[in-house]
């Protein structure tokens, strides 16, 4: 009985894959999708796991954005059966997680979360979400060691810092042939996990290292120690909220080398706090410009008039997966499966998950702040 | 230690520079502590109010780089009269809504300390809140520069360009160093002349050696706390601007770490004495970038505050001893 069942799931998760796939493609097929997915209710609820508001809070939106444009995709083919969006606005703050999902974990109707945004977050969030069953797929934590930990329920739909943070160390490397760079981490899961790759790669060229802490808003201390290296490149592993103010005094002190940065700092509040200061900023990104998927960004300046911005992709990537689960008539519990075993062309890249949940097909991007915007520079090969 | 000697002029002078920040922000705890025995909490947003006024006046005044040196000292000047004006209100409305009442009504200090506690919150979630406040309003449209992104950084223009004016050994003073360090001393020498020779500076010392003689002596004790809430305010508000000029960038909870810091200065320098204030100020700044040369940056907090725990064990009343009106008896 049990090994028939073990085979019967895989089976019956395919065959609903199948049927999903058919009515996404249809339009006017839903009601048969709808009596395919048999029981499933029609009251359920995807959420969104990130910070809403807070000095963070683009991050967040751009991510929203995208699950919101999924959202509404499924709900203009689904009118009879619509699927709505519980937002859970961590800020940021890995000490509110729990707390928050604890929250969604008690809402039955909730059958999948996007996110949690962060590494910090999802750090504190995840174990409670492994322990409920309840899948969570995050579109921009980017932090390695959260694949290490066996949660079943933890898929994210982007390339982590350990393809980012080589692909930064190259671009440093090959690119921009620095002989000298500097290295700086703001102490949080995210920034020190990257700088600590990076700082691996680039071995003994590195000239300096220095850690500051998030909400610190001088930096003279840090500036006169990149200056006295002599450092023609500054990687700074952290978010925009520190990286503004820290080109900028950088910039005033005269020092003149190549500012480097990952997806943390990739929002447009970095180029409007920083200023000129910002101009020649290099961020790398394992998020996908805005014309790699041409459709994607003619819908996105449709409903939001701009261009998908940093994680819309990946968060509509994420969404689209959950809502295929749930026209597929997958609940809590069986959606994990699901999420295991999804395979379809996204957005942003091919949807299909390792056994640690990580994203099988990985490309990540070097972008360059030119004029007041982020223009892509292409993919690190 | 090399790292030290080598740039040790590079750290001085910065650390200087943020020292005259702290200094100025630390005499609004001060002078409260002096007449009211009592600790400001909400002080810290009083700073952040002003930091938002300088910036939205040159945002109004459209400040950009490269302008004529007119302009630019037109617009400084505006930077000070806006965010003094801010933070003196503040600062006013502050001890009517927050204290006054509890004063009337003879609460225990406890009870003044968690009313602080709490308009320090309202202040700082007002500003993190301004863009919802003005869709209520129906200005959102109209003020979308200034209350759009209200949680987020918001960036000053860079209406004084860098630029280094000599150099000493291998660090090169800018502008903008030499602006506030001698713009905030020269506040501070005000201030203390001010407190030693004006009317109102003899009633605040007269309140803070002997509140009931000093109303025996006709000094009107309301109003003297008032003044000294404004005083403490307008300082902040100069704090404010040298802060946007240095670091140019400022957000809601942008005064809490500042007004941690400068808490720390006023209570180094000895809580309810002025020149201490001054003094800590100044100490402070140095030892967190001495500290952060010596241990690492992410230790600077440490260094600070192992300075500050040293100092009190060996004079418990800070550098200068405590109380203001004793100081300038």
């Amino acid at each position: 009985m049990r090994s028939t069942m073990k085979i019967a799931v895989p089976v019956l998760t395919a065959a609903f894959a199948l049927s999903a796939c058919g009515t996404t493609g249809g339009g006017t097929t839903a009601a048969p999708a709808a009596s395919g997915g048999g029981s499933a209710a029609c009251d359920l609820k995807i959420g969104m796991f990130g910070a809403l508001t807070g000095p963070n809070a683009n991050l967040g939106i751009y991510i929203q954005n995208g699950v919101n444009l999924a959202l509404d995709d499924y709900n203009a083919k689904h009118p009879t059966c619509k699927v709505g969006l519980e937002n859970y606005d961590s800020q940021g703050d890995p000490t509110q997680a729990p707390g928050l999902a604890k929250k969604a974990i008690d809402d039955k109707k909730v059958v999948g979360i996007v996110g949690p945004a962060f590494s910090g977050e999802s750090k504190a969030a995840d174990p409670l979400f492994n322990e409920a069953g309840l899948v969570t797929i995050t579109p921009s934590a980017t932090n390695p060691a959260l694949a290490d930990n066996g949660w079943k329920t933890f898929f994210r739909v982007l390339g982590n810092d350990a393809t980012q943070g080589p692909a930064a160390a190259k671009y440093i490397k090959d690119t921009l042939k620095s002989t000298k760079p500097f290295v700086m981490d703001d102490a949080s899961e995210y920034g020190k996990g990257l700088a600590d790759i990076v700082r691996k790669d680039l071995g003994s060229a590195v000239v300096g290292n220095d850690t500051i802490q998030q909400k610190q808003t001088d930096f003279s201390a840090s500036v006169t120690k990149v200056k006295a290296s002599g450092a023609d490149t500054l990687f700074f592993g952290g978010y925009s909220p520190e990286a503004a103010p820290l080109i900028k005094q950088l910039r005033d002190a005269g020092w003149k080398g190549t500012f480097v940065v990952a997806d943390g700092v990739k929002d447009q509040s970095y180029i409007d706090n920083a200023k000129a200061a910002a101009e020649g900023t290099i961020i790398t990104c394992p998020c996908v410009p805005a014309d790699v998927a041409p459709d994607f960004q003619k819908a996105y300046k449709a409903k939001y008039n701009s261009d998908p911005n940093t994680y819309s992709g990946e968060g509509y990537d994420a969404a689209t997966i959950l809502l295929d689960g749930i026209a597929a008539g997958k609940d809590r519990a069986t959606m994990v499966d699901f999420v295991k075993s999804y395979d379809k062309k996204g957005v942003t890249k091919q949807l299909k998950f390792d056994a640690k949940g990580e994203s099988a097909d990985i490309k990540v991007y070097a972008y360059k702040v030119e004029g007041g915007n982020i223009v892509s520079v292409g993919e690190i090969k | 230690m090399q790292y030290l000697i080598d740039n040790f002029f590079a750290l001085t002078i910065t650390g200087v520079t943020l020292g005259a920040v702290y200094a100025l922000v630390a005499l609004g705890y001060t002078l409260v502590y002096g007449v009211l025995r009592l600790i400001n909490f909400a002080h810290s947003e009083v700073f952040m109010f002003g930091t938002f006024a300088a910036l939205w006046v040159v945002m109004l005044l459209g400040g950009k780089g490269g302008a004529s040196v007119g302009q630019v000292v037109f617009w400084v000047a505006m930077m000070f009269l806006a965010a003094m004006a801010m933070s003196g209100l503040i600062a006013i409305l502050l001890e009517r809504v927050a204290y006054r009442p509890l004063r009337k009504r003879h609460a225990p200090p406890l009870i003044a300390l968690i009313s602080a506690i709490g308009a320090s919150f309202v202040l700082s979630e007002t500003m993190g809140l301004r863009g919802k406040i003005a869709v209520w309003v129906g200005l959102d449209t109209t003020l979308a520069p200034y209350v759009g992104n209200a949680r987020n950084n918001a960036g000053m223009p860079e209406i004084i360009t860098p630029q280094p004016v000599f150099t000493i050994r291998d660090y090169a003073v800018t502008n903008v160093d030499i602006f506030v360090i001698i713009g905030a001393v020269a506040i501070m020498v005000l201030l203390d002349q001010f407190v030693k020779r004006s009317r109102l500076g003899r009633g605040i010392r007269a309140v803070a050696q002997d509140p009931e003689s000093a109303a025996l002596m006709g000094v009107n004790r309301d109003r003297v706390i008032q003044v000294t809430f404004l005083v403490g305010g307008v300082m902040a508000g100069a704090a404010a601007v040298f802060y946007m000029l240095k670091i140019g960038i400022t957000r809601y909870d942008a005064g809490f770490i500042l007004g941690v810091k400068a808490f720390t200065a006023a209570v180094l320098g000895g809580i309810g004495n002025l020149r201490g204030a001054l003094l800590g100020g100044f100490v402070l700044g140095l030892a967190e970038n001495y500290g952060s040369a010596l241990v690492g940056t992410q230790w600077k907090d440490v260094v600070a505050f192992l300075l500050l725990v040293v100092i009190l064990l060996f004079r418990p009343t800070g550098l200068l001893g405590e109380s203001l009106g004793k100081a300038r008896a």
